[in-house]
């Protein structure tokens, strides 16, 4: 009944049917886009000060308005893109990792090496993360490359906990019982068998990880324990915005925003990839 | 059950103790000796904090000498004084700040719970209805909105352009004069923003979780079965697929609970309130380290206690789980 | 709370209009409160330990000083009742009020001065304002109300140092630790209003001493609410539960014209007894050549920053003296924005771009260095960005790091763990600052932590300290503003205005030039227009 497809073909045309993901995957790549063509996209300089034009609302000039140093936002906002895509890929690469092998192990051989693993999850998610973070921060410097892998080191637990749930349920299932009658080894279930079929779960988690490292970076920025100033990131206009909000409302909204446009894209292009990717939604 | 509870509560005790070890761990991030060039150039942390540090906290002896010091005076509830002007113990600090936060994170739970359940599941059951869809919507926008920039919008609008609430702090003034009805709403007033932007993006999220749980159980044979049998609809979803879609949201929410103690730094910090958020917020900035160890750990033990009942509840939910084993 | 009370007065404003009409023209009336809005929270109540202004701003209002400044900036009594300087300027007689007494029923004598002039002499006493008191020889009370005072050469200062610093109850605080007792956080004063309570991160409440010796004051309460972020407390204050607050340049620009706001709030701009500089650690090989110093100060466009950070409100400093004082010299050299006359100087010290980086070095090393300031201030932060940009456009590298105050000055100003430092100082209404510029207080926690020497600043600081003549002060002091304009060991920045908004409820309001707090007891709140009623 099915023609012959390869999986990737398959995934591709499921994907594409999905105009929400396809809007997802858009609004990543735009953001890519832009933080790799910064330099040539800023119409200003994005530390270039001008006091006669302090908080200008946006304007031809100014798209988006000047901050209280008569910065251009636009063209912060443009090189904030480069933080954000920094943190957000880099920390969510490295919790992926680690919780991908921890959850894999633990629910795979259970046992000792489960309630170990498991142990040190629940350590790790007995810590408040921001609390963690915000401690590990007081205690080292402030800056782009240390809250990248604090965010990385204190968020890889989710995954973990979802791997490992799947691989519970899925180690059971007949696929998987044929493969070991077949006399295929450990490594080869786990990565061939099972990882695959866990992978739905893993990259919804891991988007909404892009996310939720993109939020927290914003929030120490904004707090000013994050990217430090001059360096533009989101987080940091925020927090001129919140220091003017009366009068500049561009300077929350843009940030605000792009900060929720970046969020929303991961999102969706995760749950599309998901649906796309999941055989238990083929009928 | 009672048999599971009691393992659960021996299984802690290794947690506890690794919590405390990572915390220990943290101390010894301070970097540079006094005696390093590096410490003299990078003035991150003085020779005098570390060296009062190195009294607090033994520095100069074995490691495993320093640990279980440390963790005698922790066990004691003694984190040492605070680096700050007032020099009081930490541990009072904390208690004093402690009951609101964990008030606003309780009713933040509640409010998850009540709210992105119902949401979830309906959007589930009417797949692509209208309300689906702009609980989709709903969903994508406010998981992805930054709180604190929700915060300051909410309070522009409900504070300043419609009065209706304050918009910082705890109480009124003159609140201790108030009868204890309006003790009570004037406490909720203050209340609700900072409870609803903390349970914002764990509503967002849950519910959404939510959903796509309860899609996938109603897909599955026996589900479909439950159909075949002729078996009422509401039924079908409320007794059987709810039950089993509920069981990795207790997971999640469990894992929220950290998050939400955490998030209490930037809601407490922006409304004002004087929470232990704000509070280690504070010690946060002033480098205040045994004020930040307290905090820590603290906070540890206050997750751990969400994540037991979490546990508890999926142990509850899910019939799979045997409880004698 | 707020509703109800409203809803209170509106009915009683129905029964009696005619009462309350009347009251307001016949005078002040007592009751309701005010609600002052702080960024920081006090850490210490005592006068002498504390080194904040938050600390300061409220016990101010439960201490009194033997002399304080009138509105007019001149000095006149307080706890003293006057006071006689002998003809060598060597003794100062005090003779106290008798009719003071501190909040807890206790007479207020000379003793009590006695005591914290010993407290606050004391080494194990962590203060920062010791100086003026080691210059003292001899104190004695030849009976409770007369305090002499004896120094061993003339001290122009010592007569304005005796204020709320050395005045503490000594029937509560003899024998003890002051900084081991609960007195910082409950203390017992003198002064108009005295302590109720302290809610830890929220606020401190005081409420009026009905047995105040200038008379009870019109309001019943001080509240000093503690909002740590300074929009949130504008909102609260448009939401009209902040009835005083400082304004950013930006507020008070921007933020505080509408109707709304004229309705219900008064604003008032006057100059600040205060300039913000940026300091060199002169012990830095590289600050100790003034050519960089100079060359610095050219690069920096102070009417750039004046504009910028305070929209204009305020005036360019040039020396460490405020315009419009006696002291101040307005001929001295300035440093107008010359990046061309900076890189030359800079030349001249040793300093090229060599290897075309586009940053300047010397002997292989680039020139970078790290400004410090406090962090949440936003002015001084904005300085530092605006500074760093300009230095950029010269070859000079800047970083900027924020510190939180208490640890800035603590950890990094007191150990002079500096390179580069943007800072203020609030400055006494005397000249004498022989404590900032004066080469033997380069110590520890000691206020000359730039580590400036310069013998004819020390000889004419020293002279200036022990003359009376205001002329001839004024030669010393004019001198001493060219030199350290020549030398630059600050580069002299602004001079800002401060900036306030007060409910307009609030009547008694005199400006003047010491500001608007000086007569905070004096202030009442119209009958009619109370916000804040005690319900029976």
């Amino acid at each position: 009944m099915e023609r012959v497809e390869t999986p990737l073909r398959l995934f591709w045309r499921r994907f594409k049917r999905n105009r929400l993901a396809v809007a997802g995957g858009i609004i990543v790549i735009s953001l890519f886009f832009v933080a790799i063509f910064a330099p040539y996209l800023s119409p200003y300089d994005p530390n270039e000060i001008d006091v006669s034009s302090i908080l200008l609302p946006p304007s031809l000039d100014h798209p988006f308005g000047t901050d209280e140093l008569g910065r251009d936002v636009l063209s912060r906002m443009i090189w904030g893109a480069r933080i954000s895509l920094q943190v957000g890929f880099v920390a969510v690469g490295i919790a992926v990792v680690i919780g991908v092998v921890l959850g894999a192990i633990a629910g795979y051989y259970g046992g000792m090496v489960d309630s170990l693993v498991m142990r040190f999850v629940d350590i790790m998610l007995s810590i408040p993360t921001f609390f963690l973070i915000l401690a590990v921060i007081a205690f080292l410097e402030p800056s782009i490359f240390n809250i990248m892998a604090v965010i990385g080191l204190t968020s890889w637990m989710g995954v973990a906990r979802l791997v490992r749930a799947e691989f519970l349920s899925l180690k059971e299932r007949e696929f998987v019982m044929a493969a070991k009658s077949l006399g295929a080894g450990d490594m080869r279930i786990i990565f061939r068998h099972i990882l695959p079929n866990a992978m739905a779960p893993v990259l919804v988690s891991a988007v909404l990880g892009v996310a939720g490292a993109v939020l927290t970076e914003s929030a120490l920025s904004f707090l000013g324990i994050g990217v430090q100033p001059p360096t533009p990131s989101w987080g940091n206009i925020l927090t001129a915005g919140k220091d003017n909000i009366e009068i500049a409302w561009w300077l929350s909204f843009f940030p605000g925003l792009a900060i929720l446009v970046t969020v929303l894209g991961y999102n969706l292009l995760g749950e599309g990839i998901r649906d796309a990717i999941d055989p238990r939604l083929r009928i | 059950m009672a048999l599971y509870v009691i393992k659960r509560l021996i299984t802690m005790i290794p947690v506890l103790i690794g919590i405390t070890l990572i915390s220990f761990f943290i101390i010894h991030l301070a970097p540079g000796k006094p005696t390093d060039i590096l410490t003299e150039l990078n003035p991150k942390i003085t020779p005098e904090a570390r060296e009062r540090l190195e009294k607090l906290y033994g520095l100069d002896k074995p490691l495993h000498i320093q640990y279980l010091m440390w963790l005698k005076k922790v066990v004691r509830l003694d984190f040492g004084n605070s680096f700050s002007t007032d020099r009081r113990p930490v541990i009072e600090k904390i208690k004093e700040r402690l009951p609101v936060t964990i008030l606003i994170n309780l009713l933040s739970i509640l409010l998850i719970l009540v709210t992105a359940i119902p949401i979830g599941v309906y959007s589930a059951v009417r797949q692509y209805s209208f309300f689906d869809k702009v609980m989709t919507v709903f969903v994508f926008v406010g998981f992805a909105t930054p709180t604190f920039w929700l915060a300051l919008l909410l309070m522009i609008l409900f504070g300043i352009y419609l009065g209706w609430l304050p918009i910082s702090g705890l109480t009124s003034l003159g609140y201790e004069k108030l009868t204890l009805w309006g003790k009570f709403t004037d406490l909720a007033q203050h209340l609700l923003l900072p409870v609803f932007v903390s349970a914002f993006g764990g509503l967002a999220g849950l519910s959404r979780y939510m959903r796509s749980n309860m899609l996938e159980v109603i897909r599955q044979d026996y589900i479909t079965t439950a159909r075949a049998k002729g078996l009422p609809e509401r039924r079908v979803i409320y007794r059987h697929a709810l039950r089993n879609a509920l069981l990795p949201v207790i997971t999640i929410l469990g894992l929220s609970v950290p998050g939400l103690i955490g998030g209490s730094v930037i809601f407490e910090t922006i409304f004002a309130i004087p929470g232990m958020g704000q509070l280690f917020y504070q010690g946060v900035l002033m480098r205040d380290y045994p004020l930040i160890m307290g905090i820590l750990v603290i906070g540890a033990f206050l997750t751990l206690l969400g994540n037991l009942l979490a546990d508890l509840a999926y142990a509850l939910a899910d019939p799979r789980i045997r409880l004698g084993g | 709370m707020k509703r109800f009370s409203l809803l209170l007065l509106a009915a009683f404003f129905l029964l009696y209009p005619s009462i309350n009409r009347g009251q307001e023209e016949s005078g002040p009336s007592y009751g309701d409160t005010i609600v002052v809005g702080s960024i920081g929270e006090p850490s210490i109540l005592i006068p002498m330990l504390a080194s904040d202004s938050a600390s300061h701003d409220v016990a101010g209002l439960i201490f009194n000083g033997l002399v304080k400044y009138d509105k007019d900036l001149t000095l006149t009594g307080d706890l003293a009742e006057s006071w006689e300087v002998s003809p060598d300027g060597l003794t100062i007689t005090f003779h106290l009020r008798k009719d003071v007494k501190w909040q807890d029923g206790v007479p207020f004598t000379a003793e009590d001065v006695i005591f914290g002039y010993k407290t606050i002499i004391d080494p194990r006493t962590p203060t920062a304002y010791k100086e003026d008191y080691l210059q003292v020889k001899e104190i004695h009370a030849p009976d409770p109300y007369t305090l002499v005072v004896k120094y061993e050469k003339p001290f122009a200062p010592a007569l304005a140092s005796w204020g709320n610093l050395p005045v503490l109850p000594k029937h509560l605080l003899e024998g003890k630790d002051i900084t081991q007792t609960d007195f910082g956080r409950h203390p017992i004063g003198t002064g108009p209003f005295k302590f109720v309570e302290w809610i830890p991160g929220d606020m401190v409440v005081l409420e009026a001493n009905p047995g105040y010796f200038e008379g009870r004051p019109y309001l019943d309460r001080y509240i000093y609410k503690v909002i740590p972020d300074q929009a949130t407390m504008f909102l609260e204050a448009k939401a009209l539960n902040i009835d005083l607050m400082g304004l950013t340049p930006i507020q008070y620009t921007r933020q505080t014209n509408d109707a709304f706001f004229k309705k219900y709030f008064k604003k008032y701009r006057f100059p600040a007894f205060a300039y913000t500089y940026l300091g060199f650690n002169l012990r830095d090989p590289r600050f100790k050549d003034r050519r960089v110093r100079q060359a610095i100060a050219y690069a920096i466009d102070k009417k750039e920053i004046l504009q910028g950070v305070l929209f204009g409100l305020g005036s360019i400093a040039t020396g460490p003296y405020v315009p419009n004082t006696w002291p101040y010299n307005p001929n001295v050299k300035r440093y107008p924005y010359n990046p061309e006359k900076a890189r030359q100087l800079l030349k001249e010290a040793g300093w090229e771009d060599t290897d075309g980086d586009g940053i300047l070095d010397k002997d292989g090393r680039p020139f970078e260095f790290t400004i410090l300031t406090n962090q949440g201030n936003s002015l001084r932060i904005k300085t530092a960005t605006i500074i760093q940009w300009r230095l950029a456009k010269i070859g000079i590298r800047v970083k900027i790091r924020t510190v939180e105050w208490a640890t800035f000055i603590n950890e990094f100003v007191d150990k002079r763990r500096f390179e580069a430092i943007i800072l203020g100082w609030s400055i006494g209404l005397d000249p004498d600052q022989y404590d900032i510029w004066h080469s033997s207080k380069t110590g520890e926690k000691e206020f000359n932590f730039i580590g400036y020497s310069n013998p004819e600043v020390d000889e004419l600081l020293e002279k200036g300290r022990r003359t009376f003549d205001i002329e001839e002060r004024k030669k010393y002091y004019y001198r001493i503003q060219e030199i350290l304009a020549e030398d630059q060991p600050y580069v002299f920045l602004y001079v800002p205005d401060a900036l306030v908004m007060v409910s307009s409820r609030f009547r008694g309001i005199e400006p003047a030039p010491i500001g608007i707090t000086y007569n905070i007891h004096k202030w009442y709140v119209p009958k009619r227009l109370q916000r804040y009623v005690p319900i029976p």
